[in-house]
């Protein structure tokens, strides 16, 4: 990562925070302007010092906005997936299948990785347990839930909306 | 007529810390605090519309915040014993 | 205006209800793993809809940018905490009860 990358990421994180204080905040004196600007230039010193700003990318590139058509799909996945889940528990004889499964992501970049281990875990009836390389152990409550993972809807859309050009 | 919700958010949390009293292991403990914490923010929220007054609202996102970093710091401290050390040698620490 | 109060009052009960739903779940389950399942429904059902309906009720403004932001951090964090939670139990040699069918 090159010295200009990091300027970026440091510049991207304080505008970033910025926008969050001006948002939540509510009062523009000049007083309480200048503690927010003091309050987010200590957090972005701090978590410069802690390294934490290694990621693939910064915030201010807009990387989120392709994933935003995904987040309606998956809203609409949940509410599927709970009321299966809640009929399980409703139901006296508490038909459960507990199983684990490995299954394969094909996302390129970490982000996207994350972003699938986290939809798998959202939903619920499967949790990812463990995540070494690109195989996810994902711990399925029935095998209705492991079945629809394996069929690798949620992976496809994932990954079509990783390749998607900038908006 | 936010009340009757109000209550039943209130009743879901005495369970969920009976929950938190009466199971066995350290990761059931801390599953039962975290859903209380999750009720917990729930509860806030519909407060601060019951008594007319939004700043809970800031509460409330403090407390999420506070409840996600508190589960993490728990988990890793039953882990490792070590709250400050990452579990792999690179440099980013991961949970 | 009395039908969009009403329409955000159905939705907050039904949340406060699927968290209920929930607790029986984490009350009714066998192990551990299958506990996290039922905690799921807690935090993705019953945060989404009593969320939604609060933001129904105060239509735009500040107040609702606000809580669409505590349902985007849960929504965000919450999943989060559950891998942690089920790595180290794993890692810790809590065993899973498996059945196949």
């Amino acid at each position: 990562m090159s010295k200009y990358d990091i300027f970026f990421h440091k510049i991207s994180l304080i505008i970033s925070l910025a926008f969050l204080w001006v948002m939540l905040s509510g009062h523009y004196t000049p007083l309480l302007l200048s503690l927010g600007l003091l309050s987010v230039l200590i957090v972005a010193i701090i978590s410069s010092r802690m390294n934490l700003i290694i990621f693939d990318q910064p915030i201010l590139q807009l990387y989120f906005i392709k994933f935003i058509p995904y987040g309606f799909w998956l809203i609409f996945q949940i509410i599927k997936s709970n009321i299966d889940v809640c009929k399980r528990i409703l139901n006296p004889k508490l038909p459960i299948s507990p199983r684990l499964v490995t299954v394969r992501s094909s996302q390129l970049s970490n982000f996207a990785k994350v972003i699938y281990a986290n939809s798998i875990t959202l939903t619920p009836g499967t949790i990812s347990i463990d995540l070494d390389g690109s195989d996810i152990e994902v711990h399925s409550l029935s095998k209705i839930g492991a079945e629809g993972l394996k069929a690798g809807d949620m992976d496809r859309k994932i990954t079509s909306a990783e390749a998607n050009p900038y908006v | 007529m936010f009340e009757i919700p109000t209550f039943i958010i209130l009743f879901a949390m005495l369970l969920a810390l009976v929950l938190a009293i009466i199971s066995k292991t350290v990761y059931d403990k801390i599953l039962a605090v975290n859903i209380f914490g999750t009720v917990t923010v729930l509860f806030i929220t519909l407060f601060g519309f019951l008594t007319k007054r939004p700043d809970f609202l800031d509460i409330a996102l403090v407390y999420a915040l506070i409840n996600f970093i508190s589960t993490i710091a728990i988990l890793k401290f039953f882990e490792y014993g070590d709250i400050s050390r990452s579990s792999t040698k690179n440099e980013q620490g991961d949970i | 205006m009395d039908i969009i109060n009403l329409v955000s009052s159905l939705f907050i009960t039904i949340g406060a209800l699927s968290i209920i739903v929930g607790l029986l779940g984490v009350y009714r389950m066998p192990d551990f793993y299958t506990r996290l399942h039922a905690a799921s429904i807690i935090d993705t059902l019953g945060t989404m809809l009593i969320l939604f309906g609060l933001i129904l009720y105060y239509g735009l403004n500040i107040v609702s940018l606000k809580l669409l932001l505590i349902l985007i951090f849960i929504l965000i964090t919450t999943p989060t905490a559950a891998h942690a939670l089920a790595k180290s139990a794993l890692h810790g040699n809590l065993k899973p009860i498996l059945k196949d069918d």
